[in-house]
């Protein structure tokens, strides 16, 4: 497949000529569309987060169409509004399958959307394409993971925190929202800082509740966990929602990026657009991607993007990439396959290699995850991340993790 | 400012020949890797040439840029200067040099050496705490220096703490005991830290150490317990604020308002799009904070007597279907507001005033913002009482409330009381949103999270009662802090439901139960 | 009416049948009809028992969806033993999250649970228990009307916190899911389907029939003379207190009933279920059928839960207008809900 440079010009020009060109749109209309599910909440408290990926979807989705769609057929979107109800997740993952007949879906953002409509893609032999990172220990045959596993952001990010660039942290304070992805996070974290020779006793685990808005004295209890003499740091999982209140209390109780580092694995571009980023600048974010990577590919991700979205200031995240990187791999699969059926195209899938935004070239591997690279970002004033370090190659995802000694025994399916 | 820099030159530099050359070589290497850029800034500081302060700290601020041929400039405004120089450089497409958190506390530590005696006082004071946290032997002499010149108070408080820490880094044994019993008699938590850190190095000193460190401890405690109390009361700031709204229409009028969370909700929108709005306007833009304030009150009062007006009238005495209806009107401004705003996040800043920590006596810190939520709250309790109780528009609402029929006979026109009183207790909110979108997120759903809590401090307090509501909060607050630390945060919010729930069957009517007839409707 | 209810039932008596025909059939339903049927008549099992609470005790309970919740999480906690060694750590007793979060033996909780008799009983019993302690502490303090419903809201929203908490031992926000079988049938089948459907169709008829008897009993009258004047009716000599406890528990059990067999055909329970804003919407499913007749309550949860499945694919940005939109327009235009509206056609058509 050649690539050829996507300008805005380019992709305005290409619909506009798909719709304004009868000649071409015979060709397409010959057969059924090919549709795509788009399975993210648009109301209820996950619609921060979610609206977004929809969004990029809906950008795939066109710019495909723009490029005669595929295998001749144009692409059409089915949307549902699962509204953050997760046996609603259920009920319209098999409404994408049996009643809209859809040939791929993307969607889902928290574990328990996913875990909730994996039962129904496995009965149904659908295929999902999932965007976020997430705890890992799972996996299914109707489910690729585009987003990191432990390995691929977790553990490299306090591996950074422990070096002497990262502070010599030697006293780590974890703080995340009670659900399972930081649990199961932290539970890899302590196995992995044990084995670093870091004691339970330097060691503080702290969950709160979704939403939760009042960090006062969480953030006092960190501080005063500080003042045990050795080097403290922050690793945080806490959830969307729940990070601007923290980040306001970090910045207002004084606590300096260069003294106690926050390294944040749920914390990009689109959480920091609702801060003054000025008094965070210093604190970290672990993930795949930055907007600010510079790569020839994310530029075109980022001008697609623009021309899309029409607004200057919408950012892109790491969850975003990796929706646009599982599309664009599902449509290298379709192309290579010669058809959309499940099978086949699942066959296809694994092996893809494509040339991310993140500016690696990326895989999907046997496991249903991607091999990708990772990524520290300190913040900026302007709510960029600037990259401190990163990976030499992109990281093959474990999804079982090493540091669960019950991994040891797991059944192999 | 002459005379600091001889001054500086002479306890630092006695070899000033070759100091143009260290210099020179050392500003090179800020423009290297990073571990080069943090021991060029070391050495920067150490050399004590106060030509580097502005080099640093344009580096610190992102301002340093690197030209195509390695040189170093500063960006000042939209105007560039050699580093080294100071001459004019016109020379496009330099690029920012970029630094890690390791460089930023190498330079953190060079300014403050560097500044010790600046004449500015706030930057002595960074001064102090950046040089007692570098905590290096060779700041001894510098802080002496600098302490015998000093006559701020708080600034040679700081400074002597530095010193403390400093002396406890040297070689020499009765410098480290000197040190370690002066910050002994401190209540700081980073000193505390240092002495702890330092145990591990100095085995022989380590009772000494610990004796410091349980003295320290003691002061601590009560500090920890006076802040504990403040982040109770700040808390319960937060959940007056929310429920004073729903105090006056469910408290006075009877009404359940599901939708007062989305009057809260757009209070804080109103609050961005006047920070957006004001932007343009030099003059007024430091203001946007202040003056969302009574525009926060006439949206939410305006929609809320919209909302009075066309549909809640038609079902009073019905307080069940109202709780329906407002429900399903929640739901639509929610989704209105996703719609119009996106559904992500709105930044809204805080202005200078409301960031960072304030010190109160004895070394008690509160965050600045807390605090002014805070006061905010008593003034709006105070203004709502002030409103209920002293004006005519307020004797006439609670004419109405206690008994409608003879108010209206006496000439009240009570559909005008009731959709004032309706858009008061709704502006209330809109109010409560300006406070909320300086600690929380700016999104659609900013509302649904006080709802609930809303209505459990009102009940608690005593339905009708404004001192109920305040002692209700409050007491709420500080009760969900105290047990916070043993508990947790959500065993803490969970046991505190449980306990009103208990308390309400108890008192049904609340802390401050309103007596008689009106009581019984 | 009775003709059009058996017809209604017969109708959806039909569904699995029809949904056994091959699927180039005329009159063939999809897997995905049925599935939704069968979560709506756990809906109204749910709506038929508010109803008996508010429509006929004046009880408004705004907690309801915590006792579904519970009751679902009995039969969850079923269903989880039942996986047994074939869960992704193969333990052979602990569920997955117990597992990973370093669970070493099963809480006492969580014992008995592998018997379905036990399970189904807890069913009945730990919703019937709370509404008990709940009715008995609220009713006896005179606690009512808007006092009793933030009393309730409170309740599920506290049991909400609880169960969000991961070491509860429910799984935390994740709840249950990856169900396996029940009483020995494989649940991913259309078999399982349809035997769940038929089962919550049944225990509907049952749960419509043993309210209808119960409201017309001398007992059930005194209820409504309870809703309409408390005090009266307390002054007259009833114990108005028991009445409403009998009553209130009664209606949890139900709404547990309700969960128990909407868990296993949604193959998932997490502690969203216990979300105030849940139960809320079951009241008006109540309110937009028609509030104190039975037939209201079903039309209500199967009328306003066609329209949200309907419309969150239709207009996913819009649907919360409509559906808003709907509760504003029956509040204020039909307080007898749907019902009211088909009696007065009813009745201006009579001659």
């Amino acid at each position: 497949m050649t690539k050829t440079l996507i300008t805005r010009r380019s992709v305005l020009a290409g619909t506009g000529a798909l719709l304004a060109a009868p000649s071409i749109r015979p060709s397409m209309a010959q057969s059924a569309p090919i549709r795509i599910g788009v399975l993210h909440s648009l109301s209820g408290t996950m619609a921060i987060s979610e609206t977004a990926l929809r969004d990029t979807v809906l950008m795939m989705v066109e710019y495909q169409n723009s490029r005669g769609g595929l295998l001749g057929r144009r692409l059409e979107a089915v949307v549902v509004d699962p509204a953050s109800n997760w046996p609603l997740f259920a009920e319209k993952a098999r409404e994408l399958l049996q009643v809209h007949k859809v040939d791929v879906t993307f969607g889902c953002w928290t574990s328990v959307s996913r875990k909730s409509v994996l039962p129904v893609f496995e009965e149904l032999n659908g295929m999902l394409f999932y965007p976020v990172q997430y705890e890992g220990e799972e996996e299914s045959r109707n489910i690729f993971y585009t987003g990191a596993a432990p390995n691929q952001q977790a553990i490299p990010a306090v591996e950074y925190l422990m070096s002497a660039d990262g502070g010599d942290a030697k006293r780590i304070a974890l703080l995340g929202t009670d659900y399972v992805y930081p649990r199961t996070t932290n539970r890899i974290l302590r196995g992995f800082l044990n084995s670093k020779g870091i004691a339970d006793a330097d060691i503080m685990e702290e969950y709160t509740p979704f939403g939760h808005s009042d960090w006062q004295g969480i953030v006092a209890r960190v501080k005063r966990f500080a003042a045990e003499g050795k080097k403290t740091a922050i690793v945080s999982t806490i959830n969307g929602d729940a990070n601007i209140p923290f980040y306001r209390e970090l910045g207002n109780q004084g606590i300096k990026a260069e003294e106690i580092p926050c390294v944040a694995f749920s914390v990009g571009e689109e959480e920091l657009a609702g801060i003054d980023t000025r008094p965070l600048v210093g604190h970290l974010a672990a993930w795949n991607y930055f907007m600010s990577v510079q790569s020839p590919a994310n530029t075109r991700f980022l001008e697609l993007w623009r021309a899309y979205i029409r607004n200057p200031r919408r950012v892109t995240n790491d969850p975003m990439e990796a929706t646009y990187t599982g599309f664009s791999m599902w449509a290298q699969a379709v192309a290579q396959a010669g058809t959309t059926a499940v099978d086949a195209v699942r066959t296809a899938v694994i092996g893809q290699k494509f040339d991310a935004p993140a500016g690696y070239t990326e895989e999907m591997l046997p496991n249903h995850h991607l091999s990708k690279p990772v990524m520290i970002g300190e913040v900026q004033a302007d709510g960029q991340f600037n990259i401190v370090w990163k990976t030499q190659n992109a990281v093959p995802a474990e999804n079982w993790s090493q540091f669960i000694p019950e991994n040891a025994n797991r059944r192999r399916g | 400012m002459r005379r600091i820099a001889i001054l500086l030159l002479v306890l630092l530099a006695p070899l000033a020949g070759h100091a143009q050359d260290a210099f020179e070589a050392a500003l090179a290497g800020l423009g290297g890797g990073f571990a080069q850029q943090a021991e060029a800034a070391e050495r920067l500081g150490m050399l004590g040439d106060p030509r580097a302060v502005p080099i640093l700290r344009a580096l610190s601020d992102g301002r340093l840029l690197r030209a195509g041929d390695g040189a170093l400039l500063v960006r000042e405004g939209d105007r560039n200067t050699f580093a080294l120089t100071g001459a004019a450089a016109e020379i496009s497409g330099a690029e920012p040099v970029r630094i890690n958190n390791r460089v930023r506390a190498a330079l953190r530590g060079a300014l403050g050496r560097l500044s010790l005696v600046s004449p500015d006082q706030a930057e002595r004071l960074a001064a102090a705490e950046a040089v007692f946290r570098s905590r290096a032997a060779e700041n001894i002499p510098l802080l002496e220096a600098a302490l015998a010149r000093e006559n701020v108070a708080r600034i040679r408080e700081r400074m002597e703490l530095a010193l403390a820490a400093s002396r406890l880094a040297a070689g020499d044994e009765a410098a480290k005991r000197a040190g370690i019993a002066e910050l002994g008699a401190s209540a700081s938590t980073e000193a505390r830290a240092v002495l702890l850190e330092s145990r591990a190095a100095a085995p022989a000193l380590a009772a000494e150490i610990d004796a410091a460190v349980t003295a320290i401890d003691r002061r601590l405690a009560i500090r920890h317990a006076a802040e504990t109390f403040f982040q109770g009361l700040s808390l319960g700031s937060v959940l007056l604020l929310a429920a004073l709204g729903l105090a006056v229409t469910f408290g006075v009028m009877g009404v359940i308002n599901m939708a007062h969370g989305e009057f809260v909700m757009l209070g804080a929108y109103t609050t961005f799009v006047m920070q957006e709005a004001l932007r343009g306007i030099p003059a007024l833009a430091p203001w946007s904070l202040p003056l969302s304030v009574p525009a926060a009150f006439l949206v939410a009062a305006a929609c809320g007597a919209v909302l009075e007006r066309g549909l809640i009238r038609h079902l009073y005495g019905r307080p069940l279907e109202t709780l329906l209806l407002t429900f399903g009107v929640g739901m639509m401004i929610q989704q209105a507001v996703r719609l119009g705003f996106g559904a992500q996040n709105r930044e809204v800043t805080s202005p200078p005033w409301m960031q960072g920590t304030l010190e109160l006596a004895f070394g008690v810190t509160v965050t600045q913002n807390r605090l002014w939520i805070l006061v905010f709250s008593l003034l709006v309790l105070g203004l709502t009482v002030a409103a209920i109780h002293l004006t005519r528009f307020g004797l006439e609402m609670r004419a109405v409330t206690q008994n409608r029929r003879i108010a209206a006979a006496m000439g009240i026109r009570t559909g005008r009381v009731d959709a004032f009183t309706f858009a008061f207790g709704s502006g209330i909110a809109g109010i409560a949103g300006v406070a909320l979108s300086q600690i929380d997120n700016v999104s659609p759903n900013l509302g649904s999270g006080y709802i609930i809590d809303s209505f459990m401090v009102v009940v608690f307090g005593g339905v009708g009662s404004l001192a109920g509501t305040l002692v209700g909060a409050m007491s709420l607050g500080v009760v969900n802090k105290v047990l916070e630390p043993y508990a947790g945060v959500v065993l803490a919010k969970v046991f505190v439901l449980v306990a009103i729930m208990l308390f309400i069957q108890r008192r049904p009517r609340g802390l401050f139960a309103l007596r008689g007839r009106a009581a019984e409707q | 009416m009775r003709a059009g209810l058996g017809a209604a039932v017969g109708l959806l008596a039909l569904l699995p049948a029809l949904n056994a025909l091959p699927t180039d059939h005329a009159l063939h339903v999809s897997d995905f009809i049925v599935s939704v049927t069968g979560k709506w008549i756990c809906y109204a099992i749910l709506a038929l028992s508010l109803d008996l609470a508010w429509g006929y005790a004046g009880i408004l309970s705004l907690g309801h969806g915590a006792f579904f919740a519970l009751g679902g999480y009995a039969i969850g906690m079923h269903l989880m033993r039942l996986i047994g060694p074939r869960g992704a750590y193969g333990h052979p007793v602990l569920p997955d999250f117990m597992v990973f979060l370093g669970y070493t033996q099963l809480p006492w909780f969580w014992r008995g649970f592998e018997y379905f008799p036990y399970a189904a009983l807890m069913v009945l019993l730990v919703p019937g228990a709370l509404a008990l302690v709940v009715g008995f502490l609220a009713f006896r303090s005179r606690i009512t009307g808007v006092y009793l419903s933030i009393l309730t809201q409170a309740m599920t929203y506290a049991l909400m916190l609880a169960f969000f908490r991961n070491d509860m031992g429910f799984g935390g926000n994740n709840g249950f899911t990856d169900f396996k079988e029940l009483l020995g049938m494989p649940l991913a089948t259309p078999r399982a389907r349809a035997a769940l459907f038929y089962a919550s169709l049944v225990a509907l008829v049952a749960a419509f029939l043993i309210c209808s008897v119960l409201t017309r009993t001398k007992y059930g009258r005194v209820l409504t003379a309870i809703r309409d004047a408390e005090s009266r009716a307390r002054f007259l000599g009833y114990d108005t207190a028991r009445h409403k406890l009998f009553a209130f528990v009664l209606s949890a059990m139900l709404a547990g009933l309700a969960g128990a067999l909407y868990v296993p055909q949604v193959g998932i329970i997490n502690p969203g279920e216990f979300n105030p804003g849940n139960s809320i919407e079951a009241v008006i499913w109540v309110a937009v059928g028609g509030r104190g007749t039975l037939v209201g309550a079903v039309l209500g949860a199967f009328s306003v839960n066609a329209l949200k499945t309907w419309l969150t694919s239709a207009a996913p940005d819009l649907w919360l207008f409509a559906l808003g939109g709907l509760f504003v327009v029956v509040t204020l235009f039909l307080p007898r809900g749907l019902i009211g509206v088909f009696d007065r056609l009813r009745k201006g058509r009579a001659p």
